[in-house]
């Protein structure tokens, strides 16, 4: 199975596999890496040492996630039009934008498929291949910024002792992902919006609260005291769709064995660790290798990595420069 | 959830991980059954002919409506009289959906082209239908309304098909006009923020109908704010005392719009939108 298959299963919910192959120069680097032990913990402690703990892709992402809904709500309330409508659907200066989720519910509930919403779904998805699919989630979904909020205190409380953490089996996301599909398909309606925290809190900020509220409110909750990230992990099909789409982007966060100690922060940090499963010692067969399409590009691994191992690539480019 | 699937090497360990996968999985199964069965809650409101909305004008039939509807609310960010409002959780399906509530903001058609229609992305407000979306009976209007607004404009029409409701004299008892009496006031009364367009006041800027007071010695409120000609009329009521009364009757070119709901000065309204109904024949 290539790479890019055995990845795009991962994000189904397949447990990640040990390679089959590891490239001679990998071999090589792991080789010197470990020629040493005393030389490779000073290495480590070093490098500890030396690291800047910062927040620089977090602080970013979320300027843009308050940014893009913060133009959505003044959009309306002072009448600025340029970005009108809700994270469903919308106008950006006039040009239709349609979120791909809600579009593929529409269509498969309507049957029937109209010029501005082709044109607004298209542009989207071109949108989404080059900003590499699920970087929708973590820089523009609300819910996003609300559910990290929560996993911070959810983390707070497990370390207490208080709650502990309960995993769902991955593959259950691409479940729900087939079920909202054929409810959409079988009773006409879209039935996946009515849950959707996505939608819900986009329109409550931009057209004042609503009793929905309670049930994100709800969710919330349900991912503090229970199961870490749960709507994002096991079940939000808006992420599975944009990580499709993302599968093939050029923006993606890479990993460089060269740089790492196989210490495993990244992946304690990281709301998809199934990604990072490549940083563990022995997974990695290329010098640099991509995280795959269920990355959200979130770059709290950037951050908290002390050595530099994992870092944003648009790929093509980086080779150019 | 191949996890069960993933077959056992050692055996005393095995045990152990077989049960913790199976647990997993049952907890799976759980999560996935809750949700979606959370989800499917929105039929109840759906199935409840109570909830039936009056939707914005252009709007497909319900079914196909909230079938195509991307729960967006441009409609609602173009309206100039904030008419348009969203349906929330307990609507079900609905949730997201926009309709109005006529009595507190009715559609009077002061953006003149049906802004909303022209904004919504997925036509589910439309100017016009799709071939094989059926259109029901007594649902396409005889005629392009004609604004009253515009009468005078080259083009005094509305582009619009199908009604979104008709008008009903619910409570003629209550009635001023069948009661035969005036009316002197705010229609609404001070407090009340809906707009109404004047056209005598400003043709493009709508005004709260309550600092526009009105001094009528029959009230023909109905009649005389109905931004549709030929929608409604009075007619004489024939009455034992030989009295001045008279009856609203609701006409054919009613759209729907729900303004005379709105303008209504008795509470509660004596005329009444009744949403996505059919046009029968004249109502009185």
């Amino acid at each position: 199975m290539s790479r890019f298959s055995e990845l795009f299963m991962g994000m189904l919910g397949a447990a990640p596999k040990r390679p089959a192959q590891v490239s001679e120069k990998v071999q090589k680097i792991m080789f010197l890496k470990y020629e040493d032990k005393d030389r490779y913990i000073k290495e480590k402690l070093h490098a500890r040492d030396h690291h800047l703990v910062s927040h620089k892709w977090r602080n970013r992402r979320w300027a843009v996630l308050l940014a893009v809904n913060l133009l959505f709500v003044f959009s309306f309330w002072l009448d600025i039009q340029i970005l009108e409508g809700a994270l469903t659907a919308s106008r950006f200066v006039g040009f239709h934008l349609i979120d791909l989720n809600s579009a593929l519910q529409v269509m498969l509930a309507h049957k029937h498929i109209i010029v501005n919403l082709f044109i607004g779904t298209f542009t989207v998805f071109l949108i989404w291949v080059l900003l590499g699919g699920r970087t929708f989630c973590s820089w523009v979904c609300p819910y996003h910024l609300l559910a990290e909020w929560a996993e911070a205190l959810h983390l707070k409380l497990v370390e207490k002792k208080i709650v502990t953490d309960h995993e769902f089996h991955r593959g259950t996301r691409t479940v729900f992902w087939l079920l909202f599909a054929l409810l959409a398909i079988v009773t006409g309606y879209t039935v996946f919006e009515t849950l959707s925290p996505t939608g819900i809190l986009s329109r409550a900020l931009i057209y004042g609260p609503s009793l929905a509220l309670g049930w994100v409110f709800l969710l919330l909750v349900f991912e503090i005291v229970y199961s870490r990230r749960a709507w994002c992990r096991y079940v939000c099909p808006i992420g599975l769709t944009y990580g499709a789409v993302g599968a093939i982007s050029p923006l993606r966060v890479s990993y460089l064995v060269e740089h790492c100690f196989h210490e495993g922060d990244c992946r304690k940090v990281c709301l998809v660790p199934h990604v990072l499963e490549v940083t563990v010692k022995g997974r990695a067969s290329d010098e640099v290798m991509g995280l795959g399409p269920d990355c959200t590009r979130c770059g709290l691994c950037v951050d908290v990595c002390p050595t530099g191992a994992l870092r944003f690539e648009i790929q093509g480019l980086s080779k150019l420069l | 959830m191949n996890e069960a699937a993933e077959k056992p090497k050692k055996l005393a360990t095995s045990l152990e991980k077989a049960a913790k996968a199976r647990r997993k999985f049952i907890q799976s199964v759980g999560l996935t059954g809750t949700f979606i069965g959370l989800s499917l809650l929105g039929y109840i409101p759906v199935l409840r002919a109570s909830t039936t909305r009056l939707r914005p004008p252009g709007a497909l039939n319900e079914s196909d409506f909230l079938s195509s509807c991307i729960k967006c609310g441009q409609c609602v960010q173009v309206c100039p009289v904030q008419a348009i409002k969203l349906g929330d959780i307990d609507d079900g399906f609905g949730l997201g959906v926009p309709y109005i509530d006529a009595r507190e903001q009715a559609c009077d058609f002061s953006c003149d082209a049906v802004q909303c229609i022209l904004a919504c992305p997925t036509g589910s407000l439309t100017y016009k239908k799709p071939p094989f979306l059926n259109i029901r009976d007594g649902a396409l209007l005889a005629a392009a309304p004609i604004l009253k607004a515009k009468e005078k404009d080259t083009e005094p029409t509305l582009n619009l098909k199908e009604r979104i409701g008709v008008a009903r004299l619910a409570l003629p008892s209550a009635c001023l006009a069948v009661q035969g009496k005036g009316f002197k006031g705010a229609a609404r009364g001070a407090g009340f923020a809906g707009q109404l367009r004047y056209m005598d006041v400003d043709r493009w800027k709508p005004i709260p109908i309550a600092d526009h007071p009105y001094d009528l010695p029959l009230c023909d409120l109905c009649v005389r704010e109905c931004p549709v000609k030929g929608a409604i009329e009075l007619r004489p009521l024939k009455s034992a005392d030989g009295s001045a009364r008279m009856t609203p009757v609701v006409l054919e070119p009613c759209v729907g719009c729900g303004v005379c709901e709105m303008v209504c000065p008795v509470e509660p309204a004596a005329i009444v939108v009744d949403a996505q109904v059919m046009w029968t024949g004249e109502r009185s």
